[in-house]
């Protein structure tokens, strides 16, 4: 039987409660009958059977203007493998990683051509440097084991300037700094993970190994503005930005041989099977699991939730993998990607409900501060549209999360300081953008960087940008159940049950506003009409 | 006159402190050693002394420290028992004051705020030590010598009186600074504590373009401010302080930013640009200036001030317990700031009180009075002054020109 499709649910009377997900936990809340709508994700695409000649078959059969990949390998070459970071997937899946599996095909065609000089770089942008652990995960202990005593396992430091290469500018004056390691290379093997719309392509080399310099021109309070959504490459700046980077490093004689693979949706274990089934579907194994799970965990003090919640992998399987060169290679990509998520969706509606799960991509085997909260909801959830946005213009988003003011002080040291400190002041993210360029050459973060496992110092400036197009659209916005100095600092409203936030959306809105709540994850995207 | 008098009893000074360790500051005030008395005014010690009548005392945190039996006994040959405590005074000159040529011209009726500091001049001490002949009375070496019993001050004095009576105290005309008639009774009980910040701020070697920080936000820190603001240029100047409406008054006084203490050092390691070694700056601020004076408050001001800068200690700091590693190997200063007497500005020497009379006015501090108290309710007053940053005040002050209270709450002002 195929897989059902996604679906939208116009809740009624006789409609079970809908399940939100609240951080390290979830609820059970009733939606207004007669006027709201659940969206639910599609279900899992089926997995490839033979994932390994999956692979091998798209290195040997590559699309658009590209050979197969053992045509471009030779001794004596210089050959970059790089690889998306720990941000991908989420939750992290179990093992063997897609990258592992990837990286292994291409690592056994290199060494039947006889290619010594080989190098691994995660392409961190300006993330945090992944764990040893995190790396082994990712790639296998054989792989990790040949390449990281050898000291060609690398981590891409955006602060290295003896090892970046300024390639020239867009002609919209976009500065191309890249990785030297990878742009003097005679190839580069892209091996990306495509969960939602918006990764790879040209994106994954040139924001992936590129560096502060040039990150900057696509991350700021303006491309993110006009990224609407950021999910849909042909109505988003931030690809238009990255798109013309990538051409220049094309241009620059620089050859990117891109493998982008698609999971499906089977994102939970089965111990959390409920979580991706649709409540009126619920057997009685998912009712006592949910009441099990949802008892224990309100309990528990966060910390031990955290963990517990951080120790899940994910079951995902790959759905296609694609390799040849990145526009062609991407565009099938994409085509899966949206196979997998896609829901059409009728309208828009006054008021979008959202329950935050516990992980962003920042955040794996970390804390979820407010600032990434934020991100995760504004950011992310909300821009997971194709068309219009599933709120209307001057609409209130209510997010059920519990918004804790904690922070990792080794992930995210410049979060603290940009709490406390940058949204103090203010909260629109033109102002916010003032601090920028301080944060950004703070030393003591660039040093945290490069030596520790922070995330850069510009990062939650970042992370406030991608808020920008939401915070343009919407007249409020509600998280229920936060800590309330906490979410009032990010400049949204407190309110301690969903029914008070439904009516605090009313003073805004309307009476009896229109509902959409998004039931992710599993991940969907909103094709709105 | 009825006068809170504060007795020595060690079983008194036992249960004071431990109310005090319990958390309870009106327990230490009616368990502990001070009682409301009806008792005889005090008398002239000598010439040039004069009785002065109480018409607005502070509660200084001083004050709080002895009555709950937290206070150092390094301070017991300084002080006379039984005394009336109260030494930031507002009063009103009771005798026709006989001016000499170092005392002002001051007629029954006058207002006056009281230098409380009982140097040589007020003890008869002559010559005066060193200190006090360069007019540095806050330093003076007499304090348990000449005419008056021992006592650092008016309000430790069992030869004085103090600020917590209805009757009156004595004073010598040295100690006395006429109240000008523009002034209101809560701008002049600000004029002591405001002279402490001056003194402070004044010694502390701020220089133009310096980064500061003051760390704790009652009503010192908040006049320390003040004063900053009104005789320094510093580039930044950063306060740590507990409570919101802490940080807002900062900020009203001239703060650049007010933060939770914990923030901080973060706030100066942003400010300065500098790496972290542990919990200590590689930079941080010129100068700290510690308004809370407990080990864990010296800690951090160690950790947040830059190598070979500054830490002034102006809150009280008892016995404390801390590494003094970073001090040695950072080589920081840490110096303590107490009372006032002459001040170096511009070109010249000026009485600190002078100053903090100028302050006070220019910088409203009479708006720093949050409550005041008839004497009567002496324990609910002196709870309110022990929690009021929880309870979102900063000073607390007697009336003592109050009627008896129809309503069990404090006035506000």
């Amino acid at each position: 039987m195929s897989p059902r499709p996604g679906f939208v649910l116009e809740v009624e009377r006789s409609t079970p409660p809908t399940l939100f997900w609240h951080g390290e936990g979830f609820r059970l809340e009733r939606l207004p009958a007669g006027r709201s709508r659940v969206i639910y994700a599609p279900e899992p695409a089926r997995a490839l059977e033979d994932p390994r000649a999956a692979i091998r078959h798209a290195l040997d059969h590559p699309l658009g203007d590209s050979e197969p990949l053992r045509a471009y390998l030779r001794p004596g070459m210089r050959l970059t493998v790089a690889f998306d970071d720990v941000s991908l997937p989420l939750p992290p899946m179990q093992a063997p990683d897609v990258r592992q599996l990837v990286i292994e095909e291409v690592l056994e065609l290199a060494a039947e051509a006889g290619v010594d000089d080989v190098v691994l770089i995660a392409a961190l942008a300006l993330h945090r440097r992944m764990t040893d652990a995190e790396l082994l995960h990712a790639l296998g202990r054989r792989v990790y084991d040949s390449f990281s005593p050898a000291g060609r396992l690398l981590q891409h430091d955006a602060e290295d300037a003896s090892n970046l290469v300024h390639l020239g500018c867009t002609d919209e004056g976009e500065d191309v700094e890249i990785s030297k390691r990878a742009a003097t290379s005679d190839l580069i093997v892209y091996v990306n993970i495509n969960l939602v719309a918006m990764d790879g392509g040209h994106k994954s080399v040139a924001t992936g190994l590129a560096s502060y310099r040039s990150i900057r021109h696509h991350h700021n309070p303006d491309t993110m503005r006009r990224s609407r959504s950021f999910m849909d490459m042909h109505h988003s700046e931030l690809h238009s930005s990255n798109w013309r980077m990538g051409r220049l490093i094309a241009a620059s004689g620089i050859r990117v041989f891109q493998i982008e693979t698609t999971l499906n949706n089977d994102t939970f274990p089965d111990s959390f099977g409920f979580l991706q089934r649709r409540e009126w579907e619920w057997s009685l194994r998912d009712r006592a699991s949910f009441l099990a799970s949802s008892s224990a965990l309100e309990r528990l003090p966060a910390s031990l939730s955290r963990s517990i919640f951080h120790s899940i992998r994910s079951p995902h399987a790959m759905s296609s993998v694609q390799a040849g060169e990145v526009e062609a290679v991407h565009a099938r990509t994409l085509e899966n990607v949206y196979a997998q998520q896609l829901v059409e969706v009728e309208g828009q509606s006054d008021v979008l409900t959202m329950g935050l799960p516990y992980i962003c991509p920042y955040n794996v085997n970390s804390i979820m501060n407010p600032v990434l909260v934020a991100c995760l909801g504004l950011g992310y959830f909300f821009n997971l549209y194709r068309g219009k946005p599933l709120v209307r213009e001057g609409g209130v988003v209510i997010m059920s999360h519990p918004t804790r003011s904690e922070f990792h002080p080794g992930h995210h040291p410049s979060y603290i300081d940009f709490f406390e400190h940058v949204l103090a002041e203010s909260t629109d993210p033109v102002e916010v953008a003032k601090h920028e360029e301080a944060y950004a050459t703070d030393p003591w973060y660039v040093h945290l960087y490069r030596t520790a496992h922070a995330y850069h110092g510009v990062h939650p400036f970042y992370m406030w940008y991608w808020c920008a197009h939401a915070l343009d659209h919407l007249s409020a916005v509600i998280v229920v159940g936060g800590e309330r100095d906490a979410v009032r600092r990010l400049g949204f409203r407190p309110a301690s049950t969903l029914s008070d936030a439904l009516e605090m959306a009313s003073d805004v809105v309307g009476p009896s506003p229109t509902i959409t709540h998004m039931r992710t994850p599993p991940l969907l995207l909103a094709g709105v009409i | 006159m009825k006068a809170l008098v504060f007795e020595r009893s060690l079983p008194r000074f036992a249960a004071a402190r431990v109310a005090h360790v319990l958390g309870s500051s009106s327990r230490a005030a009616s368990l502990g050693p001070l009682r409301l008395v009806d008792t005889d005014p005090p008398e002239l010690p000598a010439d040039g002394w004069v009785h002065v009548r109480p018409l607005v005392s502070g509660i200084c945190g001083s004050d709080l420290a002895t009555i709950e039996g937290a206070s150092s006994r390094y301070f017991e040959p300084m002080v006379s028992f039984p005394f009336i405590p109260g030494h930031e005074v507002v009063g009103v000159l009771e005798d026709v004051a006989k001016p000499d040529d170092r005392s002002p011209a001051l007629t029954a009726g006058s207002r006056v705020v009281l230098e409380p500091v009982l140097g040589c001049a007020a003890r008869g001490i002559e010559p005066p030590c060193s200190p006090c002949a360069r007019g540095e009375t806050g330093s003076c070496q007499n304090l348990a010598f000449g005419h008056l019993s021992p006592g650092l001050q008016t309000g430790f004095c069992a030869d004085t009186g103090g600020g917590w009576s209805t009757g009156t105290l004595v004073a010598h005309l040295s100690q006395l600074h006429e109240v000008p008639a523009s002034m209101s009774d809560e701008e002049a009980v600000m004029v002591e504590p405001a002279a402490c910040a001056l003194h402070a701020v004044l010694g502390a070697g701020i220089a133009p373009g310096s980064q500061v920080a003051v760390l704790g936000a009652g009503t010192l820190g908040l006049l320390v401010v003040a004063a900053i603001r009104q005789v320094c240029d510093p580039s930044s100047l950063l306060v740590g302080a507990r409570y919101h409406h802490q940080r807002v008054m900062a900020l009203e006084l001239g703060a650049d930013q007010a933060l939770e203490p914990e923030e901080l050092a973060r706030a100066l390691r942003r400010r300065s640009r500098s790496m972290l070694l542990g919990v200590d700056l590689t930079g941080g601020a010129d100068v700290v200036i510690d308004c809370v004076a407990s080990s864990d408050s010296i800690r951090s001001c160690l950790a947040m001030v830059r190598p070979r800068g500054r830490v002034v200690l102006l809150g009280m700091p008892a016995k404390q317990t801390l590494d003094l590693t970073p001090l040695w190997h950072r080589e920081i200063s840490l110096s303590g700031a107490y009372a006032y007497g002459t001040e170096n500005v511009g070109d010249g020497r000026r009485r600190t009180f002078e100053l903090a009379m100028e302050l006070t006015r220019s910088a409203r501090l009479g708006r720093l009075v949050s409550a005041r108290y008839p004497i009567d309710r002496f324990e609910e007053a002196i709870a309110h002054a022990a929690s009021a940053g929880r309870r979102g005040s900063v000073k607390v002050v007697f009336d003592l020109a109050a009627r008896p209270p129809r309503s069990s709450k404090g006035r506000s002002a």
